[in-house]
């Protein structure tokens, strides 16, 4: 629960008021694992893989994919945390956010990158956080997981792994956890 | 130029009762006090109902500026500053460049006062250049009308001097003013030193460096038996000091500047250097006592210290820009708040009839072409009366002052009681609280 | 109060709350692991202009600003006032305003007058205005990063994490700034700094060193130095400030050692876990020797390496605004 807090303490001075669940715990579940399969079709050296969740949302689905895949694969999957506010082109616009740590022990040169979201929506954390990868390293690739695609991009970006496609109203909110995935506004506090 | 002018319907505020009476002027003198008086053909008529009529309020210290900083003030603007003030006399302090410290500089001063719009006395410097060393012309000045020295925006740091130029002085019938602070024990100071200057980092001038200075010349004035005035006066202790050796017989008086009963140093948190003057603004409680010996009559007068400074000299930080504030044309009313609609006697006391014979101004002095201020308003006086309404309210506003200068540190302060009239050797100076 | 630097001006630590103080040893932190990566630079601040005004010269503090505004893509202006026309008499406020024409988001100022930055602060309301030195009165950075290094110390020895131990480590804690008081600035900003994050701070020095009246700093005065330093958990040892007339206001620099320099014997008296702290540049052999400069539980180059990170820490939430009102849900 103080994960689930802090994650909607974004941006600051706002909650998250849930109105629908969609998706239970075990249908999220079920995506994970079926993302965890396509990972390993599509990427032979699994032990090129570094995945990297992104704070705060989507440290949680990493974790779960690494797990996955280290169960699948039987081989140690590198994974790391990568936090982008200091690289969002949006500082000023948008009250502070909450930041949290970023640890990647690994130089990520010729490493496929698998960076893994909650949920993606415009893209800019996205673009912020391919910017923010290459001061470890060049990547050879670089993919894309999310829990939820609600739509509604400015950038161009396209998750290659998607756990649930969302069509959501722009003024709508989604949360997704482990616990489920639910939509709602956020209100301020 | 005279004129024939009525005051009607005013309450005139003589020394000891106050009266609903009419006021007569004619030929630069007060013609006819009564009742009611019929306003003759041609003459001008000013409604005074609701206000105060007394004797024009005289200012015992005021800095003009001229000749030297002519871009801060001239003796033509702070006159309309004084004017709108209410003041019909006001003694220039000699802290000019070059200071008034022999009869050529004085002789200028006077006679750029005499084109002015209120009466301009002058103080002589005590010592040449006011440089603390050597005595100046005071006999040459004194010989020429000159009442008051005083080597103000410092004191007489040098004991011996300062016996020495009160001994000269004391046959020649003058006073001496002495601005209050040792120069070594305020070294470096910006502000008052206490609890507050040591949070802000500000060097501290301490209440000590003023009291020592009254203790030591207290006693030299014991001793000389010269009249000696205490220049704005900024701590509780300070007054009583004074208060005190007056009871034993030493001819001494002091003034208080409205700045220090009506701010305090925590005007100062913010390094605004508006509020940087010399001595500072003391604590609350200084402040306090003071408006009580306001109030029941220990301290003699209230005395603007009006201080003009250029802007940027202003925006200076804290410790190097000058010190000084603006107080002309607010004194009255900070000192209405002080003493209340109900004190009018005390009021007049304060600003007007104890300086005026501070400064020997009770008769006209044809020497320095200056007519007598803060007697009466009685048959036979020189016409110099304000007209002061105490209910009248203004918002301070640096913008529309009369001085050169936009230093006032009561900018945006609501207050009360306004110069409704004001005049000046029998001439409207000030008519429906402005310039004529 | 200041509950969060957040588009806020940084000019002293007694308006800086708590929590306020967390969110930038917090945010430090992070600074900190960007300043351990290979590329040390984040673009945050791109297009940002950071103008470092120093009216009086202190190379290490300026330089500890300038990298960190360039660590956050910020955009640099260094106004050495050396060459500038400040020289040639041109006022704060011209020189601010010249500065500001050239379009800057915020100004590193030092200045040698107590206020200058609250000053600058009122002359361009629109720029963000970082104490970087005013005077005698404060130097929050300084401050900030004395506390940020005592919590990483603290929270190494007790195998915490320091951003999750938020203030606790500073409950009770005992701290003793030493020296020149009087004309500290470090001293002004650090007293408020560990007693607004729970710590409980004794001064200690010669009476000429003390400031006139103590009665509106959160400390109290300690008159026995050896008897304090066997209290203290942290000894916070001021520079004796000798370009300030310190010298006429003890005896002889000898006896001011003599009384209240961290020489060799005093800290070989300490408890081995005090910790010593100095804001630099250092008088070796004055206010503090050199074996005990050089002793392992002096912190002086940790500070000096933690000024980036929490210099960082300030320029962003400082820079951040906190004006427009937007959603972010990725």
């Amino acid at each position: 629960m103080a994960e689930r807090e802090r994650r909607h303490a974004r941006p600051r001075g706002t909650v998250f008021v849930p109105r629908t669940q969609l998706l239970t715990s075990e249908d999220v579940d079920r995506a994970v694992r079926r993302m965890a399969h396509e990972v390993i079709e599509r990427n032979v050296h699994i032990e090129d893989l570094v995945v990297i969740g992104l704070q705060t949302g989507g440290v949680p689905f990493a974790q779960r994919v690494a797990a996955e895949l280290i169960d699948i694969a039987r081989r140690p999957v590198e994974e790391g945390l990568l936090d982008v506010a200091f690289y969002r082109d949006d500082v000023s616009l948008h009250p502070v956010l909450e930041s949290a740590e970023t640890i990647i022990d690994v130089d990520l040169t010729d490493r496929t990158v698998l960076l893994v979201d909650d949920v993606l929506y415009t893209g800019r954390t996205i673009r912020a956080a391919l910017n923010a990868l290459s001061d470890w390293g060049r990547p050879r690739s670089i993919q894309l997981a999310v829990m939820v695609d609600r739509g509604h991009r400015e950038l161009p970006i396209r998750p290659d792994y998607v756990g649930k496609n969302l069509p959501t109203a722009k003024g709508e909110a989604i949360d997704a956890s482990l616990s489920g995935v639910w939509i709602g506004t956020l209100v301020a506090k | 130029m005279s004129e024939v002018v009525v005051i009607r319907g005013g309450t005139v505020i003589h020394a000891d009762q106050a009266l609903r009476q009419d006021v007569l002027i004619r030929d630069g003198k007060v013609h006819e006090v009564g009742d009611s008086i019929t306003v003759p053909a041609g003459a001008l008529e000013i409604d005074a109902s609701g206000a105060w009529v007394g004797p024009g309020f005289v200012d015992l210290h005021t800095h003009m500026r001229e000749p030297g900083r002519e871009g801060a003030e001239t003796i033509e603007s702070a006159s309309r500053a004084a004017a709108i003030g209410g003041y019909s006399a006001v003694v220039a302090m000699p802290n000019t460049e070059p200071a008034i410290d022999n009869v050529v500089v004085a002789t200028y001063v006077l006679s750029q006062g005499e084109r002015a719009l209120v009466d301009v006395a002058v103080a002589g410097a005590i010592t040449v250049g006011r440089g603390g060393t050597h005595l100046a012309a005071i006999g040459e000045m004194a010989a020429l009308g000159i009442r008051l020295f005083t080597d103000d925006g410092m004191g007489v740091q040098d004991p011996s001097l300062m016996r020495r130029a009160l001994t000269y002085a004391a046959p020649l019938g003058v006073t001496l003013a002495q601005h209050c602070e040792d120069d070594l024990l305020a070294a470096g100071g910006v502000m008052n030193e206490g609890a507050l200057s040591s949070k802000l980092g500000l060097s501290g001038r301490p209440a000590l460096a003023e009291e020592l200075m009254v203790m030591r010349d207290i006693e030299l004035a014991r001793l000389t038996r010269c009249p000696l005035h205490f220049l704005h006066l900024s701590t509780a202790r300070s007054v009583a000091l004074v208060v005190n050796a007056r009871r034993e017989g030493v001819a001494v008086t002091c003034e208080v500047a409205p700045h220090h009963f009506t701010l305090d140093e925590s005007c100062c948190d913010q390094y605004d250097a508006i509020f940087k003057v010399h001595p500072p603004l003391r604590t609350t409680n200084d402040v306090e006592q003071l408006r009580e010996a306001l109030r029941d009559g220990r301290i003699d007068a209230v005395a603007t210290d009006h201080a003009p400074h250029e802007v940027q000299l202003k925006e200076l930080p804290f410790d190097e820009a000058p010190a000084g504030m603006l107080g002309l044309e607010h004194a009255a009313s900070l000192t209405l708040d002080v003493v209340g609609t109900d004190n009018p006697i005390r009021l007049f006391q304060l600003l007007s009839r104890a300086p005026s014979a501070i400064v020997q101004l009770r008769s006209s002095d044809q020497r320095v072409r200056l007519s007598a201020h803060g007697g009466d308003v009685a048959v036979g006086e020189d016409a110099n009366v304000v007209i002061f309404d105490p209910t009248a309210t203004r918002q301070v506003d640096r913008g529309q002052l009369q001085s050169r200068s936009t230093n006032t540190p009561y900018h945006g302060r609501q207050l009360h009681g306004a110069t409704r009239a004001l005049i000046v050797r029998g001439s409207v100076v000030v008519n429906e609280g402005t310039l004529r | 109060m200041i509950d969060s630097l957040a588009g806020e001006n940084l000019i002293s630590l007694e308006t800086l709350s708590q929590t306020a103080m967390l969110e930038v040893l917090d945010h430090a932190e992070l600074f900190a692991e960007v300043n351990s990566r290979t590329v040390r630079k984040v673009p945050t601040l791109k297009s940002r202009v950071v103008a470092s005004l120093f009216f009086e010269e202190s190379t290490r503090t300026r330089l500890s600003f300038e990298t960190a505004a360039k660590r956050l893509s910020a955009d640099v202006l260094s106004l050495a006032v050396a060459s500038s026309s400040v020289k040639k008499g041109e006022s704060l406020r011209d020189t601010i305003a010249t500065i500001d024409a050239l379009g800057i988001d915020a100004v590193i100022l030092r200045h040698h007058s107590s206020g200058a930055a609250s000053q600058v602060a009122r002359f361009v309301p629109h720029v963000r205005v970082i104490n970087a030195g005013d005077g005698q009165h404060q130097h929050p950075t300084q401050g900030l990063l004395d506390v940020f290094t005592v919590r990483q110390v603290l929270a190494e020895r007790s195998g915490t994490n320091a951003r999750e131990s938020g203030s606790e480590l500073f409950r009770g804690l005992h701290v003793l700034i030493v020296g020149d008081l009087r004309h500290s600035r470090v001293a002004r900003s650090d007293a408020w700094a560990y007693s607004r994050l729970g710590a409980e701070v004794r001064v200690c020095g010669p009476g000429t060193l003390l400031p006139d009246d103590l009665s509106a700093w959160p400390v109290t005065l300690e008159t026995n130095f050896d008897d304090a330093l066997q209290w203290a958990d942290v000894v916070g040892v001021l520079r004796l400030q000798k370009e300030r007339g310190t010298g006429s206001l003890v005896p002889s620099l000898d006896e001011f050692t003599a009384s209240f320099g961290m020489t060799k014997q005093r800290v070989q008296r300490l408890r081995s876990s005090t910790l010593i702290t100095h804001p630099g540049p250092m008088n070796r052999g004055v206010e503090i020797d050199s074996w005990a400069a050089d002793h392992a539980n002096c912190l002086v180059e940790r500070q000096v390496a933690n000024g980036v990170a929490v210099r960082m820490a300030v320029l962003y939430l400082a820079l951040s605004g906190a004006r427009v009102e937007g959603e972010i849900n990725e």
